[in-house]
């Protein structure tokens, strides 16, 4: 049986995954994130992206403006770069653990399952940049410091 | 730029199912390792003396981890997937622990808890994703959720007892 923490804990892996897709778009956008673009990066409709939006804006973590997009409040920032590191630590922590070649694609499939507290522990064990997350390329999409040492997927 | 993430919470395939299993072994060996440094550099005395209570429990979170990943790594077999080598994870604790290592028997008992609740709730999300999946995989699918779910409500208890030592103090 699941409990109402639990689900909380799955609605609150999922609103950060918004909130680091948004924070990478407007990296690459180098401004407001559009519905679309956010979208694309989630691979949900727009639909369902501006739902979770409105979500977001009520938390206070992002702020919305028609026509020209979402951007995060100082709040969201902080929220966002901790999923980032948390996104950080699965890939390296698939690279130098499991030895994970594809480990782009894999990170991508274990962000749900793998929240805050669980890469909290994996940390433990992983040698991480100093520098993360800002060694997460939001172009490329991936750890730049991972590419030197792995073959590219993709 | 990189393809889009998926915001699914299932498990479509065996691979992806013998990677979370993977996972899970790994927060088994670091609950098992984890007790065992915790428990070692108290028996060294290094710092508070060692309760009892505390002592047991350290050795049973060491014992009941062992256990759940042998069961664990037991459904990564039966999906023909690798297992990682046994003391890997071990030698990787030890090697940095000191940088992770509780400053007082309190620390050291939140450490504990933090690893068995992540552990719980892990199989949580690892349920959630296997019962959202239609998905047919290489294993009997009851016998999978029968093991995770056992594993996890023993995760609860173990969590339980830690929170009674820690309120017992």
């Amino acid at each position: 049986m699941t409990n109402p923490s639990q689900t909380e804990s799955r609605a609150m892996n999922t609103a950060d995954q918004y909130v680091k897709a948004i924070y990478l778009v407007q990296a690459t956008e180098d401004g407001p994130a559009s519905t679309g673009a956010l979208a694309d990066r989630l691979g949900v409709s727009p639909a369902t992206a501006n739902e979770m939006i409105g979500k977001l804006a009520e938390r206070g973590l992002a702020e919305h403006e028609k026509y020209k997009g979402v951007e995060l409040t100082d709040e969201g920032i902080v929220r966002a770069r901790q999923a980032l590191s948390t996104y950080c630590i699965i890939e390296r922590f698939l690279v130098d653990v499991l030895d994970v070649e594809e480990f782009r694609q894999e990170a991508r499939e274990l962000e749900s399952v793998i929240d805050q507290t669980v890469a909290e522990r994996l940390d433990t064990i992983i040698d991480r940049e100093s520098d993360c997350p800002d060694c997460f390329d939001a172009e490329l999409d991936h750890c730049r410091e991972l590419d030197a040492t792995m073959p590219a997927d993709d | 730029m990189g393809g889009a993430v998926s915001l699914s919470q299932s498990v479509t395939s065996d691979r992806q199912l013998a990677r979370v299993l993977q996972v899970g072994v790994v927060l088994e060996e670091l609950v098992e390792a984890r007790a065992y440094e915790h428990y070692r550099s108290l028996a060294e005395g290094d710092g508070e003396a060692m309760e009892e209570a505390v002592e047991e429990l350290l050795l049973e979170a060491r014992e009941e981890s062992g256990e759940h990943r042998e069961r664990i790594e037991a459904l990564v077999r039966e999906l023909d997937a690798e297992s990682l080598a046994h003391g890997e994870i071990e030698a990787l604790v030890q090697q940095k622990y000191g940088r992770s290592k509780p400053e007082s028997v309190e620390a050291l008992l939140h450490d504990q808890l933090a690893s068995e609740e992540t552990a719980h709730n892990y199989y949580d999300g690892v349920i959630a994703a296997i019962e959202a999946s239609d998905a047919e995989f290489g294993i009997d699918r009851e016998h999978l959720l029968a093991e995770l779910r056992d594993i996890r409500a023993e995760e609860a208890e173990g969590a339980e007892e830690v929170n009674e030592v820690i309120e017992a103090r």
